[in-house]
């Protein structure tokens, strides 16, 4: 048996987006998203994906959320926040990885939460 | 911490989201334990196949299974107010595992799903996370209506699962008893040393 593929040897979607969704905005499947002021309008000049994303986001959701709803592809819809981030007009919240020990306060706040759902 | 949104302050409440795996082989359980915990319906982000997997993987032990991953599922649980922990499954077909290094990035730990009567069909993915090594992981073993001819030490020899790494005995559908896996997981993750991981 073994691996099926290197993992150097794949293709990044960042590849097919020109790198656009680089790391200064780290968009991962779980990253939540929300519009910067919870009241604006929707700003006239954006693209109608950009739009809805902007509507949708008043509400914090994640990036797989979004492109679920919307049916936009996963790669695309972060490439669309990246944009919107960049304008100041949604702001992106922290991910929790678990890699760092500082981490280590929120991972044991999720495991309370855990506990008190699963006795 | 103020937590009255409805204040007259716009900006964004304070989040923080974080994200498990549930990872394993084709038709093991990993989208019925996502639907057992999540607190919304299991989502799929792109098309569920039907009929067309059967020629590709071997369905004879999972019978009435008609559908299959394509893409990834993912379900949410808050944890807290301003926590959300979402579960993503990832593909269970081999042909589709381009998709895992998008899935798996930033995770804060896996449970590898294991049909205990198909144990062959989970060596990929544990091959996966033993190569990954910055992702905790720990096997979870669902037993399919209790049929397990073996004791957890000798499917952790055939599995090849160092010591160290938990194995647990579960069911699915059982919310109760899959919100235990996950609860394994945090606590093993919270136990190991940390990996810096460039996300
Ligand atoms: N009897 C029994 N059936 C189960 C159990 N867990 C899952 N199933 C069934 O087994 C089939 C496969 O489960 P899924 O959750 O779809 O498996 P999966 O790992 O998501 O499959 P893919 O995404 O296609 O790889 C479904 O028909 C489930 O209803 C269990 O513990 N006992
Ligand atoms: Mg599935």
């Amino acid at each position: 048996m073994s691996i099926r593929r290197r993992r150097g040897a794949r293709i990044r979607p960042y590849t097919f987006t020109g790198g656009r969704t680089r790391s200064r905005h780290p968009l991962m499947v779980q990253t939540l998203v929300s519009t910067a002021d919870t009241n604006a309008a929707v700003p006239e000049n954006l693209l109608p994906e950009s739009r809805n994303i902007f509507e949708l986001c008043r509400e914090a959701r994640s990036v797989a959320e979004i492109a679920a709803e919307l049916k936009i592809p996963m790669g695309v819809t972060q490439v669309l926040l990246s944009d919107l981030a960049d304008q100041g007009l949604v702001y992106i919240h922290p991910t929790i990885t678990g890699h760092s020990p500082s981490e280590n306060q929120v991972l044991e706040r999720a495991l309370r939460g855990l506990e008190r759902l699963f006795q | 911490m103020d937590s009255n949104v409805s204040s007259s302050n716009p900006g964004p409440a304070p989040l923080v989201s974080t994200k498990i795996v549930i990872a394993g082989g084709f038709g093991a359980g990993k989208t019925t334990l996502v639907g057992s915990v999540s607190e919304i319906p299991p989502v799929t982000t792109e098309a569920v196949m039907t009929e067309a997997s059967r020629e590709h993987d071997d369905t004879s032990a999972t019978p009435d299974k008609v559908t299959t991953t394509v893409a990834m599922d993912f379900g949410r649980l808050t944890l807290e107010q301003e926590l959300v922990m979402y579960m993503f499954g990832t593909p269970g077909q081999a042909r589709f595992w381009f998709m895992w290094d998008d899935i798996v990035r930033g995770a804060v730990g896996a449970v590898i799903v294991v049909d205990s009567r198909r144990l062959a069909d989970c060596f990929d993915a544990i091959d996966y996370f033993e190569k990954n090594q910055t992702i905790p992981y720990i096997v979870a073993l669902n037993r399919f209506d209790g049929e397990l001819g073996y004791t957890v030490e000798e499917i952790r020899e055939a599995l090849e699962i160092a010591p160290d790494i938990p194995i647990v005995d579960f069911d699915a559908r059982d919310r109760r008893s899959s919100g235990q896996v996950l609860r394994r997981l945090l606590e093993y993750t919270l136990s190991r040393p940390k990996t810096p991981q460039l996300v």
